[in-house]
């Protein structure tokens, strides 16, 4: 077994075993901190595809991004409340049904259809060619972003400014 | 590994992340859910990046984390302000629409 399909299944467990962790777990606190583990997996896998750039912004904007604000989300509610937030689940049966028939709708189109076998080698430095790229035929969207997260910044603090 | 192995890891995600929409009942809980699914794209987008040597599929999942940061920072800006006026997280409890 190559170091390749040996990195490929250790990510592979910890993704779907923490993903699982964050959907059937009891604590809320603990599903964001399996998120986290979740997020670290996937960004493994992006280093396996050879993404480096991608696994940097993952670590960066999600597993220390992201799952911080939750866990402040989570702890100013609480405080807030002043009782541990519930977390529980309902319809588990209809659920299950429904999301292993589409993992296996899915995975039966995936071995039916025909795939590129052998990878294209990516030639030069893949960093390089995302800023080329982002620069040149995506700068507008790369501007619209831009706007984006201004206005999700501005719309988040007047959410959540304080009350009058 | 071939692109198929990254492309059935992606779904398996995905619906754990749909299993996780559809049975939570707290908003933050549901907001996780969503976190995986859209995590389940990225991994696709890039998978088919790296094996049609093109780097179009990145340069998209830089812009999809960067739209979904906004939609979490959202999302638990009207958690709070939820919490603020009806005190619950709950989303059977949201239904001011309800005639």
């Amino acid at each position: 077994m190559s170091l390749d399909v040996a990195g490929f299944w250790a990510f592979a467990i910890v993704l779907t075993g923490s993903a699982l962790a964050v959907v059937l777990g009891k604590n809320l606190f603990h599903s964001v901190l399996f998120l986290a583990l979740a997020l670290t997996g996937t960004a493994g896998i992006f280093l396996l595809l050879e993404a480096e750039f991608i696994a940097g912004v993952q670590i960066l904007l999600y597993t220390g991004g992201v799952v911080t604000v939750v866990v402040f989300a989570i702890v100013v509610t609480e405080r807030l409340v002043g009782e541990k937030l519930s977390h529980t689940s309902r319809n588990l049966f209809g659920g299950a049904v429904a999301a292993t028939a589409f993992a296996f709708g899915v995975i039966t189109w995936l071995s039916r259809t025909p795939l590129p076998a052998g990878s294209a080698a990516m030639h030069g430095d893949v960093t390089r060619a995302i800023g080329t790229a982002v620069l040149t035929r995506y700068v507008l969207p790369f501007e619209l972003v831009g706007v984006l997260l201004l206005v999700a910044l501005l719309a988040a603090s007047y959410f959540a400014r304080p009350e009058e | 590994m071939g692109l198929q192995a990254y492309l059935i890891l992606a779904a398996v995600v995905f619906s754990i992340g749909l299993f996780g929409v559809i049975t939570r009942r707290n908003t933050v809980g549901i907001l996780l859910g969503i976190e995986l699914m859209l995590n389940a794209v990225n991994i696709n987008l890039v998978a088919f990046s790296r094996f049609n040597a093109d780097v179009s599929g990145m340069v998209l999942t830089v812009f999809a984390i960067c739209i979904t940061v906004a939609e979490v920072s959202i999302g638990l800006a009207l958690v709070i302000l939820l919490f603020r006026t009806r005190r619950t997280a709950l989303a059977d409890h949201i239904d001011w629409l309800k005639g």
